[in-house]
């Protein structure tokens, strides 16, 4: 049940918010607030409740819902759990940064939050396919609301962009959803993986074009490159608010596909596209450092880390070792909390400046020390400096990949290098020096309620630095069985007979009753 | 041949829903001479409620399925589930007319009847068993559709289209009777469920294929399936929007009903001959209806394009041609209906008197002005682009399902891409509906309550069939399993 409450709860905020009168702008924040806090406050339970030596999925929930193929069947395990726990943990954040800055229709806004917050959990606990496509395209709309209604100038242009990118990867997706139903007769995740691994039914050649309808759509949500082009316009353009999610979570849904559905389920594919996907990967590192030092734009200048921070992740996941797959894990947190930390922390300039030129500001740690302190200490988290949580994340991932990967290795932490210049370089043009613009003088420092946000932020930042074990325990047995499962040699697989083949129509046994 | 046998008339109630039609549209017919001008409006309730009764004695031939009339009408399940979508359609759209005519000056009683005999005449297309008893249904419905076209006829619009449908349609149902000539030349009869035997029967099956190719012709232009679509655009940009809400949703369903049993009873056994035509005919469907509906400003002709593009999603289905198939053509039709009743009914009424207000400039800020109906139509456009939770979203699914479960993979791939381009037209929409500034010349009416029942009744369906489609699933199931396959 706490799975399901977990995942429903913010929808039931929802009702209450349209019953507020839409210019009872107080008391519309107050609930989505509650709401979420209530949210994140029920998903620790989860923590306690969880079994860190378990590597199976726990808290599963199996429900008949659409004939008798599709299920209502979630549940977590390591590599989940801690992506529902950042996605709740994010929420409140989101909302609480929109608190003045949203003056416009909204009651629309914090329904939009809540429902994504429903759509992201929904997609991190699904064990079904057909479900898990349900909430991945349930996350779309309210996002594309969100960039479209409240964003800044050429706001459209980057929510069509966004959708229609996603929704080109999404459908080929599900033509392979049902290509994957047609083989194993049920939409059910781990029996669709028992009959792949033990019938081994898929022709190399139908393994792999499978393989690229998951990776292409989960490569295009990362992103990796060349499939980026939509994210910077979309992180621009989007609200605060949106950018934190959109960088928080939503990027994360494609890392996290390709570790719930494309290595399980198609590993030789996997293993044979490695290569390729990890040279992709290292370009984006590489590239997305680059640009996003030489961004006139601050914010557009964080929204290209991001392409060089998951080009971490997809880098440690195709390294097919435990250690560098739970860095990537690690970093998916990392860059939720660092990257939203920033997104948060521009924000915030931006709601005194109404700009994101880096141009227009300049020793802003003279009028507002608390705001710039939080700043570089967010960014230093994000450049991995140790003892901060970045560290944890690509240090796992660089050894990790080290193992089998030499040449690898030596390109990423190149990456690491650059993250070090383009993120110091835009605090000293930010922050440092004397105040360039006369009106920058004046502007306020941080308020009670962006030093609540910004220190909470630096306070998870610290504590996943130190007290990392506390999550890798977690995800270690679940990392071990992935990869046991992935590297399976190919004559194990036949041993065991397949299940039982369900139809999807099978329940019209029942004839039309007079 | 002209003798009444007892036999006979106790196999009325399998015709008891055409009865019930026919007899409240000249019911209609007879009383509207004695009501007054003013009072028409008053005959347009007593159409619905015809509609309704008829809607319910549809479940007296569920009672007891079987063949009527010398096995020219088949009562079974895949009939019923035909009949309630066609009537269910015809019931909202009557329910959609009811303000629409009075706005536009034109509260006539005939139109209600028209629309009541093209129900009855889509009913026995549905149930037909026999190519001559379809060809009447086929000409009953066009008929009264050619009149419903036009019957704005002070717009010039309105009578081109009602003359571009009856040429058009003309032409094509003559090929649909050529189609049945041919075939009863080559198999001797023209019962669907005999045709398959006299087929097996004999070796030669050229002037059998061939009359199944001008059927296809015929029965192609009324599901508006490339290259026969040519018509749809003009003719339903230019009826009446309720009228095309109920041209655009039910002739279709009735026609595709025709068109399984012709094809996978009577030709069952030639699967592999008409296969590849269909399955042209639906990438080509696709393609024109989607790429012509990216460059429309104009939101009711883009609607029909669209409409061509789910055309071509339910051949996809089609092309199938297994029970699964079956079954889920039947569940697109039940949930396209439900949409693009829906989504024209909305544009019904944004039209405002004249239909002056169609192009999608007009829906700009529509969302802050009337919250409720521009988010009912967006969930209506939201399920014909194929947004997951919504029936739109299943059809798509259950005929991809269909088609990949027979091994059409190429044909669902180019679906599948098909419906990112819908996205495109169908999103642009909603962005002038949300994103773009309120215009200001638009002063919104209140919806009246006849048509909000009727998208209230529309938009809880396609949710409906969004999140719990199993009980119409298993219907779906059930007809496509009581048709006589081979």
């Amino acid at each position: 049940m706490l799975l399901t409450v977990v995942t429903f709860l913010p929808l039931l905020g929802v009702p209450a918010l349209l019953f507020l009168r839409s210019d009872d702008h107080a008391w519309i924040r107050r609930i989505a607030l509650t709401v979420s806090l209530a949210e994140f406050a029920i998903s620790l339970f989860l923590t306690p409740q969880f079994a860190a030596d378990e590597p199976g999925y726990q808290f599963v929930e199996n429900h008949g819902w659409i004939a008798q193929a599709i299920h209502y069947h979630v549940g977590i395990d390591g590599i989940s759990l801690f992506l529902v726990l950042l996605t709740t943990f994010l929420t409140p954040l989101a909302i609480l940064c929109s608190w003045n800055s949203i003056r416009e229709k909204v009651t629309g806004f914090f329904v939009a939050i809540l429902v994504i917050e429903t759509a992201m959990i929904g997609v991190f606990v699904s064990l079904d396919l057909f479900l898990f496509f349900v909430f991945w395209e349930l996350t779309l709309i309210p996002m594309y609301f969100l960039v479209g209604i409240w964003g800044h100038e050429r706001r459209i242009y980057a929510a069509v962009k966004f959708i229609l990118y996603t929704m080109f990867g999404s459908i080929l997706m599900l033509a392979a959803i049902l290509w994957l139903y047609n083989v194993a007769g049920t939409f059910d995740l781990p029996a669709v993986q028992l009959t792949l691994q033990m019938k081994l039914p898929l022709a190399p050649r139908t393994e792999m074009l499978l393989f690229g309808a998951f990776f292409l759509a989960f490569a295009i949500k990362v992103p990796l490159f060349p499939l980026h082009t939509w994210l910077p316009d979309a992180h621009t353009e989007a609200p605060t608010a949106g950018s934190v999610i959109l960088a928080g979570v939503m990027l994360k849904l494609g890392t996290y596909g390709i570790l719930r559905f494309c290595l399980p389920l198609f590993p030789d594919a996997a293993h044979r596209a490695a290569p390729y996907i990890g040279a992709l990967a290292i370009v984006g590192i590489v590239y997305g450092a680059l640009v996003a030092a030489v961004q006139p734009d601050l914010k557009r200048l964080v929204a290209y880390t991001s392409v060089s921070h998951l080009g971490f992740v997809v880098l440690g996941i195709f390294a097919f070792e435990s250690i560098a797959i739970q860095g990537a894990i690690y970093q998916m947190l990392n860059h939720g909390i660092s990257t939203g930390g920033l997104f948060l922390a521009v924000g915030m300039l931006y709601d005194r400046r109404h700009t994101h030129e880096i141009k227009e500001f300049g020793g802003l740690a003279t009028p507002m020390p608390v705001l710039m302190s939080f700043f570089l200490f967010i960014c230093l988290s994000s450049l991995a400096l140790p003892l901060l949580n970045g560290f944890i994340g690509e240090f796992l991932i660089l050894i990790g990949v080290f193992q089998n990967h030499h040449a690898w290795a030596a390109w990423a932490s190149s990456g690491a290098v650059l993250s070090a210049i383009y993120l110091l370089w835009a605090y000293q043009r930010v922050a440092l020096g004397e105040v360039s613009i006369e009106k920058n003088r004046a502007l306020p420092d941080a308020s009670g309620r962006e030093r609540l946000i910004l220190a909470t932020v630096a306070a998870t930042i610290l504590l996943m630095g130190v007290a990392s074990p506390f999550f890798t325990r977690r995800m270690e047995p679940s990392t071990d069985n992935l990869l046991r499962q992935i590297n399976l040699p190919e004559n194990a697989r036949r041993s065991i007979p397949a299940p039982q083949r369900v139809t999807l129509t099978s329940v019209a046994d029942r004839r039309v009753q007079p | 041949m002209m003798q009444f046998p007892a036999e006979q008339a106790g196999n009325l109630h399998r015709l008891a829903p055409e009865i019930v039609l026919c007899a409240f549209g000249i019911l209609v017919m007879v009383i509207d001479p004695f009501v007054g001008a003013a009072k028409q409006k008053r005959l347009g309730w007593l159409a619905f409620a015809g509609a309704l009764l008829a809607l319910s004695v549809v479940r007296v031939m569920a009672y007891d399925p079987g063949l009527a009339y010398s096995a020219l009408i088949r009562a079974d399940a895949f009939s019923i589930f035909v009949h309630v979508v066609v009537i269910g359609a015809a019931a909202l759209a009557i329910l959609g007319s009811l303000t629409y005519l009075e706005n536009e000056g034109i509260q006539r009683g005939e139109y209600y009847a028209l629309v009541l005999f093209a129900t009855a005449g889509m009913g026995i297309l549905a149930g037909a068993n026999e190519l001559i008893t379809a060809f009447i249904g086929l000409e009953m419905s066009s008929i009264s559709s050619y009149i419903l076209a036009g019957f704005r006829r002070r717009a010039m619009k309105s009578s081109e289209a009602s003359l571009k449908y009856f040429i058009l349609g003309s032409f094509a149902t003559a090929f649909f009777l050529y189609g049945i000539a041919m075939i009863y030349g080559a198999t001797g009869t023209t019962r669907i469920d005999l045709i398959q035997d006299a087929l097996a029967r004999q070796p030669a099956q050229e002037l059998a294929i061939l009359g199944l190719g001008l059927i296809f012709v015929g029965l192609g232009f009324k599901v508006v399936a490339a290259p026969f679509q040519i018509y749809a655009p003009d003719v339903y940009e230019g009826a009446p929007t309720p009228v095309t809400a109920l041209l655009a949703s039910a002739p279709k369903a009735a026609t595709f009903a025709l068109m399984l049993r012709i094809f996978d009873v009577s030709f069952g056994t030639a699967g592999s001959l008409w296969f590849w035509a269909v399955w042209v005919s639906a990438a080509l469907t696709m393609c024109i209806g989607n790429f012509a509906a990216v460059v429309q400003t104009n939101v009711k002709r883009m609607l029909a394009y669209s409409s061509i593009a789910h055309a071509g999603y339910i051949l996809v289905a089609f092309t199938a041609s297994t029970a699964i198939g079956i079954a889920a053509v039947l569940f697109y039709l039940a949930a396209y209906a439900l949409m693009k009743a829906g989504a024209f009914l909305v544009l019904a009424h944004l039209g405002q008197r004249g239909e002056k207000r169609l192009d999608i400039k007009d829906y700009a800020g529509l969302g802050a002005k009337q919250p409720v109906l521009a988010a009912c139509f967006s969930l209506f456009l939201l399920s014909l682009l194929g947004l997951p939770a919504t029936g739109g979203f299943l059809g798509k699914f259950f005929a991809f399902q269909a088609a990949l479960d027979s091994r059409i993979v190429w044909l669902v791939v180019i679906a599948a891409l098909n419906s990112v381009v819908g996205a495109y037209y169908y999103l642009r929409v909603i962005v002038a509906m949300y994103f773009w500034e309120p215009s200001k010349d638009y002063t919104p009416t209140a919806v009246a309550p006849s048509l909000t029942t009727a998208l209230a009744c529309a938009a809880a369906g396609t949710i409906y069939l969004g999140l719990f489609p199993s009980r119409v699933l298993a219907f779906a199931k059930a007809a496509a399993d009581s048709l006589p396959l081979r």
